[in-house]
């Protein structure tokens, strides 16, 4: 029910805003996609430093990826939507041999644990997906990535 | 069962298409594969369907039936009837739909409702005479089969304090268990009368898992339980003492016996014990593993009896494995099913007598 909530007031009012970093030519076919949109401000993730290039992991031999993301504030409640965001960009840009963990960064958030394993647990995210208020949400978020 | 080392070999014989999305469960009909009565395969699925697979002369599985116009959501378990007439599917659509087989075609008879949002599993006992249901809203339901396709809940169970993947029901007790993202695997029983009670909960306290428990397998003599989790252990239960009799004075009657870790890399979704004793796993890696016991460990009245793996079949799907099944009348056929969308069957050869 939580990753369900619909935006009903700000929870990081005044974000501080980062510069957009010059890309880096990418060597892997792996690609998290730093222009997914923020569920309630009109930046960026890369923007907001909720992932940097950094944060992202990619073993291309073991089809294998970890994206560790830093919510803008301890107590966000939109870590999991903006968890979810990154799992659905990836489940639909990446060669579906691809495993994907998506993780908050140690330390970050309040519910880490509860965070981590709601978005690791598939069937759940599965459930998530088929939620159209949340589907519709996600899609926002992600729109940015497809110009 | 001895096995014949190095030998055992997992053969696909064939995998079966037509799924438009993850597969996420598969059920052997009980009465099929035997006596001439070609062996029957249900498969479910995101896609909202249900898919019957049927073996023909030639020894292959084809689709003979689609149930699909009644869930309007993800299929997340099905289960056979003891007497193989009945078939139950479990949807995120928050019903239960009891399917009965009228000639070739399948006819829903029956919708079970009253879970608050997705069921994820749905067991019948042994007798056929009840059916319990659980979901994404903690509970665990209890229906009971009256004349006429007619189900009436007899009992909701409170108790896990998070979504409950799993129910499945003792071979011949009427004993339930549940497993759930709260990490924990709870025994009910009747009490006398017609209430139904937790008379244990194996957490991590118990030896228990230390994150969410995806599903259970009873051996065949109902003796032995095996648990599979996102922990990424197997855990095996002691549970010839039937729980039913616990004094409730915190003496619990099923206890742990071993845990079989270090071999999987990813969440282990799936668990099923063979007839012949072969325990299969089918993981978020894509494997499927077979486990035995060590029969002839020299410490075994010491220590008490352990697993180890015999046969790790890397690759078997190209995506999760998320259900393994052996055929209850033919223990050396697997089915699997994965997020690849398709099912497979699978030959286990090299097995001596």
């Amino acid at each position: 029910p939580k990753i369900a909530r619909m935006v009903t007031g700000l929870i990081n009012a005044n974000p501080v805003v980062y510069e957009r970093k010059e890309r880096r030519l990418r060597s892997s076919p792996a690609v998290v996609d730093e222009d997914i949109k923020d569920p309630e401000h009109p930046y960026s993730l890369e923007e907001l430093k909720v992932v940097t290039e950094d944060s992202i992991e990619v073993d291309d031999n073991q089809s294998y990826v970890r994206v560790t993301f830093t919510p803008t504030v301890e107590h966000c409640s939109m870590a999991t939507v903006i968890g979810l965001c990154l799992r659905v960009k990836l489940m639909r840009s990446l060669p579906s041999r691809y495993k994907v963990d998506i993780r908050v960064a140690p330390g970050t958030h309040a519910t880490e644990a509860a965070v981590n394993k709601q978005l690791n647990d598939k069937e759940r995210v599965a459930a998530a997906l088929e939620n159209p208020r949340l589907l519709e949400m996600v899609d926002e978020c992600l729109a940015a990535t497809y110009v | 069962m001895e096995l014949a080392e190095g030998k055992l070999e997992l053969r696909e014989r064939q995998r079966l298409e037509g799924h438009m999305d993850r597969v996420w469960s598969l059920a052997w009909n009980p009465v099929t594969g035997v006596g001439g009565v070609p062996a029957m395969l249900a498969s479910c699925s995101g896609d909202k369907t249900v898919r019957i697979w049927q073996q023909g002369p030639s020894g292959s599985f084809d689709c003979t039936a689609v149930l699909e116009d009644t869930h309007t959501r993800t299929v997340r378990s099905c289960a056979w009837s003891p007497s193989g007439k009945l078939l139950a599917t479990a949807s995120f659509d928050a019903t239960t739909a009891i399917w009965e087989q009228i000639g070739s075609d399948f006819e829903c008879v029956a919708m079970l409702e009253g879970h608050e949002n997705e069921v994820k599993s749905v067991s019948w006992n042994a007798s056929g005479s009840l059916i319990a249901t659980c979901g994404r809203d903690k509970s665990v339901w209890i229906w009971e089969m009256q004349s006429d396709n007619e189900f009436e809940c007899v009992s909701v169970l409170q108790g896990h304090t998070q979504d409950v993947k799993m129910v499945q029901w003792h071979p011949f007790i009427d004993v339930l268990v549940s497993v759930s993202y709260d990490n924990s695997i709870k025994v009910w029983a009747e009490d006398g009368g017609d209430d139904w009670h937790c008379a244990q909960s194996l957490g991590e306290a118990s030896s228990g898992h230390s994150s969410t428990v995806w599903a259970l397998s009873f051996n065949e003599h109902g003796d032995r339980m095996v648990t599979c989790s996102d922990d990424l252990t197997l855990k095996i239960w002691d549970t010839s003492e039937n729980p039913s009799q616990a004094s409730g004075d915190g003496y619990g009657p099923w206890r742990h016996v071993c845990t079989l870790s270090g071999y999987h890399d990813r969440t282990i979704f799936s668990v099923n014990w063979s007839s012949e004793g072969l325990i299969a796993s089918g993981a978020g890696d894509d494997a499927i593993r077979l486990f035995a016991e060590n029969k002839d460990n020299p410490l075994r009245e010491v220590d008490g009896p352990s697993y180890s793996m015999v046969l790790k079949k890397k690759a078997a799907h190209v995506m999760d494995v998320n259900s393994v099944q052996w055929n209850p009348k033919d223990p050396r056929v697997l089915a699997s099913a994965s997020d690849d969308g398709l099912v497979k069957i699978w030959e286990l050869t090299g097995l001596s007598q």
